[in-house]
């Protein structure tokens, strides 16, 4: 679900230009197929594939890495014969979280879809800006991403282990208490990452695993959201951990939900009365002030597990391009001392509003 | 003072300096001439340096980071091209972008409009992103309450959203929220003022919108106009277009935003060159007079030089002094010619704007600005007429014995000017053989030292003229023509001072006179070839949005009253030989007379197998050598098609070249069956106001203009006066000058004479006898002045009209020597110099004969 506002925040527009009913509605009960379902859904108005994950080189060094593709319906010029009519538009932000860095290297890209430039194609998972890309490989066995920016280059294959995982009710995933703020949503977990990265002028090689969400849909977030906190956890035992909270401007919670899969048990999809995050020490940052929980209790069917970043200042701050600032970092998981797994968390909504800094 | 090199400088300095305040009247002129000479040259620097520099920075501005632009014809061309090059992995980043001109009906007037893609154009032209005005309500379900009163960016994709320059919106009246039509061929499109465009500046009037609405809007669906590209870090620049020039379609080319930049000052550069001549002229002209009145001054001097000398004072210093006094004119002259020129330039600014009613700037708004090297140049340029002009008088005072020069009647001895027959016919074969030399970087260098040889070549013949002019008089006759004729060829000299003003004025200004006179005649002739029609109708100007269809075409064909209608279609092109784009002109040509051949045939042989016939403008034929028979290949429709050149016309249009070919032709090539001009053959008896009216009512009075042939001709021939009003004004103060310079010749002359005239009145002759003697020697000097003059004038015309226009601007036009106006220039010239002398005689003549011849005892 994540991204939602940060894509808001990110195209730095309030898409309400478009009336939603000009795209196609998420309902209930449509089942999902694939691999069709990897690919575009270009008659919903948003849709993103989020890869998040955790990368060792050679010499044991851990970073965080993040590659997004967004698709976004304009609703502009459907019957404009020019090829550069701006029906959908594809963005792409990058990120690699160094602790020798001390803060996130990232990269984004924007562009009309306009083919071979930029795309979110049909059928099968592929987006692309110029040379930046994440593909499905024809035979579904691996996800390939390039990234290639002046402060670093990544290079990543991505197998996942099994099928998609699907959250919410079969792969509808309420945001609110109304059902019509609502996603098709899926989740790829531990993918299996092997590849290269390039910081500055070190070419690393790099393994590891991430995790890849896919979600579409066409409703807009209601006013009353604030922002939202989001965990995509690789366990160690195989399994996996979503959970979400939207909050409302005073900072309560206005919906929550997860999926938590153990070992190679089936995965249970958790209401909101079973999942609860509280933040537990705040880090403020030093470019725009706004402070963040960066280490969360999480109280999961009432088990309690704690969140720590793998380094504080994970905040994206893209005032000078796209006017958005969020923090979306690598974290790990404790069960009291034992670690037991690893993953992002994405915290937005905690930024004072772009244009007042 | 260190100049005199002398402990009683103070003395010195009264002798030299303070003289000029002696010879008011000569000083004055001197100074007048050159600083009308600085004035101008520094005027015309000063409009076009802030003219150019507005241009580069407008040229900057609209090309951003990008290290080169794909280019090509007027009309654009595929946006396929697009993915292409913005794929190139030698491309960092390539921008779209989309102009058109477009009209704006009921406005009269064009606004420049750029169809960008928003998220390309800030990686290389960041100037040119469009800021849409905080949205005014938005009431509906924003997803974040804190952010909905930000703009809406997405406006920016809207496709009838336009973003306006702040000059623009100045210009236009416009705010954020108001609608404005363009003209699309005879229709017209809505757009919405959205927002505006910051980063443009201030001197740049444009609008911005999505490249798809542009598109749409404007019917220009799949096609771009340029290309911005910023090449990748560590790309080798140099092999990089060779690679993208692979890509590209015929007609497409990759230029330096530097380059592109040049196409516009290249154009204007020859017109430049030719005011900055005109401003040299009159700086030399100001030279001479500063000769004559030195010469004269150093003669009259003479004894008071030798009393100096005989006191002790040296040669060089001597010298020195002499071209101080030349310095100081020019320093002062100089000065006031600086401060009129900044006049001037503030004038022009306010008055005509920077492009000197030429037309090369147009959507500049230039700034005056302060340019110290610029004006030091010139100041330096002055000081450099004083001294030199004084360089011969001081040189023949350092050389005088001071012995000599204290006897009385020495003076004749300055007058003793040897014809100098060889020097000046090596002077003129140094011109003729100048004349035969190319022109340096598209200015003809040579041919401007060929006028500039050719005059000295006229003032070095004046002293032999003179002479042999004097042999050619009647030996009889009264006593006062034998007097002249005897004084004249005695002293040649007096004629070389007082004649060297005429003889340059006069030269300059026959030659202008002959070839303006030649250019209106021609001019006028290709104006009644290239427009034969009856009336003329277009949606507007060839380079903006509006065109006819040919339902429209049609329609008017149809109407009451119009026989016959010929269209025409304006495109341009690139060739890879010429950078700028060269125009291409699609009409019928086989069945009309409308064109000013020079060489070839409007109807050439049609057979099978023979490649289309075009004909190209003399300019074409010069830049790319072609003659008549020979192939040219044109990019037409993005294919190259070979065309066979069957004639060369005259275009005073298009400096950058022109082909016109069949409008079939171009038809079957491109598909494109737009018309930009229509003109129109009317019925016998029709009223073409009538017709008009009807037109009008046919295809709507906001969109379309219509012009008689003969309205256009006043206006172009209007035009064309007023470009040489600037000319005829310089040239009216060079012969005043001129004038002036005879008056205190002759004056200076008198009173140097004054024994002379002294003996003339003892031995009997009545006072108004000795003025008619002075009346016509000035006059024969005139005449002698005015016959070098003209003959010098007509030789410069001829290389004017052969070598100088020909170079600059690559056209043509036949001399036409404008007896009438010559004669009476001439005769009034000799008139007027007689009344001068005459004048300036006056108080010679009034002092009594006694003590005249006194004087000398």
């Amino acid at each position: 679900m994540r991204a939602w506002l940060a894509l808001v925040l990110m195209l730095g527009w309030p898409i309400s230009s478009v009336a939603a009913s000009d795209f196609a509605t998420v309902v209930e009960g449509r089942s999902l197929a694939f691999p069709a379902d990897t690919g575009a859904h270009p008659d919903f108005r948003t849709e993103w594939w989020y890869i998040t994950g955790w990368l060792t080189d050679e010499t044991g060094s851990e970073r965080g890495f993040q590659v997004t593709f967004f698709r976004v319906g304009t609703g502009i010029g459907a019957d404009n014969p020019s090829r550069f009519a701006p029906r959908q538009l594809i963005l792409a932000h990058a990120a690699i979280a160094d602790p020798a860095a001390g803060a996130l290297i990232h990269a984004e890209r924007i562009e009309r879809a306009l083919d071979p430039v930029a795309g979110a194609a049909v059928g099968r998972t592929r987006a692309w800006i110029g040379d930046w890309e994440l593909v499905l490989e024809e035979e579904g066995t691996q996800y390939r991403t390039r990234i290639r920016s002046d402060a670093f280059d990544l290079d990543l294959a991505l197998a996942p282990p099994g099928p998609p995982l699907l959250n919410g009710r079969e792969g509808f995933s309420q945001k609110t208490p109304d059902p019509s703020n609502a996603s098709y949503y899926y989740s790829r977990p531990q993918l299996a990452v092997d590849g290269r990265i390039r910081i500055e002028r070190a070419d690393l090689k790099v393994s590891g695993h991430a995790w890849l969400d896919h979600e579409w849909s066409s409703e807009i977030m209601p006013a009353e959201a604030r922002g939202w906190d989001w965990i995509g956890i690789n366990l160690h035992d195989g399994g996996s951990l979503m959970a979400f909270r939207m909050r409302t401007d005073d900072g309560s919670p206005l919906w929550a939900a997860a999926t938590l899969q153990e070992g190679t048990a089936p995965a249970r999809i958790l209401v909101p009365e079973q999942v609860r995050l509280l933040p537990r020490r705040r880090w403020q940052s030093p470019r725009t002030g706004a402070e963040y929980p960066v280490e969360w209790t999480l109280e999961i069917e009432g088990r309690t597990l704690r969140l720590e970043p793998l380094m504080d200042d994970q905040e994206l701050d893209g005032r000078r391009s796209t006017g958005v600032v969020y923090w979306e970092g690598a974290v790990r998981v404790y069960d009291d001392e034992r670690e037991i797994g690893r993953g992002y968390l994405e915290m937005t909504g905690y930024a004072q509003r772009p244009d007042n800094l | 003072m260190g100049l005199l090199g002398s402990d009683n400088s103070a003395a010195l300095r009264h002798v030299f300096l303070a003289s000029l305040r002696r010879r008011r009247l000569a000083t004055a002129l001197s100074l007048l001439a050159i600083a009308l000479g600085v004035a101008l040259g520094l005027a015309v620097q000063l409009i076009h340096t802030a003219a150019l520099d507005e241009l580069d920075r407008g040229m900057r501005l609209l090309s951003g980071e990008a290290d080169l632009q794909v280019v090509g014809p007027r009309s654009g061309f595929d946006d396929a091209l697009y993915a292409r090059i913005a794929l190139h992995p030698a491309v960092a980043a390539a921008s779209p972008l989309l102009e058109i001109q477009a009209r704006l009906p009921g406005r009269d007037e064009t606004l420049r409009v750029f169809g960008i893609d928003l998220f390309r154009v800030a990686q290389v032209t960041p100037s040119l992103l469009p800021v849409a005005e905080t949205a005014e309500t938005k009431t509906d379900d924003a997803p974040e309450s804190s952010d909905a009163d930000r703009p809406d960016r997405l406006a920016a994709l809207q496709p009838d959203a336009v973003f306006l320059s702040p000059a623009a919106a100045t210009r236009l009246g416009l705010d954020a929220g108001d609608e404005v039509a363009v003209q699309v061929g005879l229709g017209e499109a809505r757009l919405r003022v959205a927002g505006s465009v910051p980063g443009a500046g201030v001197g740049q009037v444009l609008a911005v919108m999505d490249i798809a609405g542009a598109q749409e809007t404007f019917d220009r669906i799949g096609r771009l106009t340029r290309i911005d590209l910023r090449l990748a870090p560590g790309i080798e620049r140099g092999s990089v277009p060779k690679q993208l020039r692979t890509l590209l379609p015929p007609g497409v080319t990759l230029l330096t935003p530097e380059e592109t930049a040049s196409e516009v000052t290249g154009v204007s550069r020859a017109y430049r060159v030719n005011l900055t001549m005109l401003a040299a002229i009159a700086l030399l002209t100001g030279g001479f007079l500063v000769f004559s009145t030195q010469w004269l001054a150093v003669v009259r001097r003479r004894r008071e030089f030798a009393f100096l000398r005989a006191l002790g004072l040296d040669r060089g210093s001597l010298r020195r002094g002499l071209l101080a006094e030349g310095a100081l004119l020019g320093v002062v002259g100089g000065v006031i010619g600086v401060i009129l020129a900044y006049l001037l330039t503030a004038l022009a600014f306010s008055l005509i704007g920077g492009d000197l009613g030429a037309g090369f700037f147009r959507g500049v708004a230039p700034q005056m600005r302060v340019e110290p090297l610029l004006t030091l140049a010139y100041l330096a340029l002055g000081v450099l007429a004083g001294v030199a002009g004084t360089w011969l008088p001081a040189r023949e005072a350092a050389q005088m014995v001071p012995a000599r020069g204290l006897r009385a009647g020495d003076e004749a001895e300055v007058y003793q000017a040897r014809p100098r027959w060889g020097a000046a016919l090596i002077a003129l074969i140094l011109a003729a053989l100048l004349c035969l030399l190319p022109p340096v970087g598209g200015v003809p260098v040579s041919g401007y030292l060929a006028v500039a040889l050719i005059l000295v070549g006229a003032v070095l013949a004046i002293p032999g003229a003179t002479v042999g002019a004097m042999r050619l008089l009647p030996a009889r006759g009264s006593l006062v023509t034998r007097l002249a004729r005897a004084r004249l060829a005695a002293a040649p000299g007096q004629a070389v001072v007082a004649g060297v003003g005429v003889v340059a004025s006069v030269a300059l200004a026959v030659s202008m006179a002959i070839m303006v006179d030649s250019f209106r005649d021609s001019l006028d002739d290709w104006l009644t070839r290239m427009l034969p029609a009856d009336l003329y109708l277009r949606a507007s100007d060839s380079g903006a949005s509006g065109y006819l269809d040919p339902d429209a075409v049609a329609r008017v064909a149809a109407l009451p009253g119009v026989a016959a209608v010929r269209p025409v279609r304006f495109e341009s092109l690139r060739i890879g030989e010429v950078r700028e784009a060269i125009a291409l002109i699609a009409r019928p040509v086989q069945d009309t007379s409308g064109l000013p051949l020079v060489a070839g045939t409007l109807d050439p042989p049609d057979g099978p197998g023979t490649d289309p016939p075009t004909w190209i403008s003399e300019a074409l034929a010069d830049r790319l050598d072609l003659g008549v028979g020979d192939p040219l290949a044109l990019p037409i429709g993005e294919q190259l098609q070979i065309f066979r050149v069957v004639g060369i016309w005259r275009d005073y249009a298009r400096q950058q070249g022109a082909a016109v070919i069949e409008l079939a032709t171009f038809r079957a090539l491109t598909g494109d069956r737009r018309t930009n001009d229509l003109g129109l053959t009317l019925a016998p008896k029709a009223d073409p106001v009538q017709v008009m009216t009807a037109i009008r009512a046919t295809l709507g009075d906001r969109v379309s203009e219509m012009i008689l042939p003969g309205e256009l001709r006043g206006m172009i021939l209007q035009v064309f006066d007023r470009t040489f009003l600037a000319t005829y004004l310089m040239l009216a103060v060079a012969v005043t000058i001129g004038l002036f310079g005879i008056g205190t010749t002759f004056a200076a002359l008198a009173s140097s004479r004054r024994k002379e005239f002294g003996i003339l009145r003892h031995l009997g002759l009545p006072r108004c006898r000795i003025g008619a003697l002075l009346a016509l020697e000035a006059a024969l000097t005139a005449a002698v002045g005015v016959g070098v003059g003209l003959v010098a004038g007509g030789a410069i015309a001829l290389i004017l009209i052969e070598v100088i226009n020909p170079q600059s601007f690559h056209w043509s036009m036949d001399m036409q020597l404008p007896f009438g106006l010559l004669l009476v220039f001439g005769s009034a010239m000799i008139l007027l110099a007689a009344l001068a002398a005459r004048l300036a005689g006056r108080q010679a003549m009034r002092q009594d004969a006694v003590l005249a011849v006194r004087e000398d005892w």
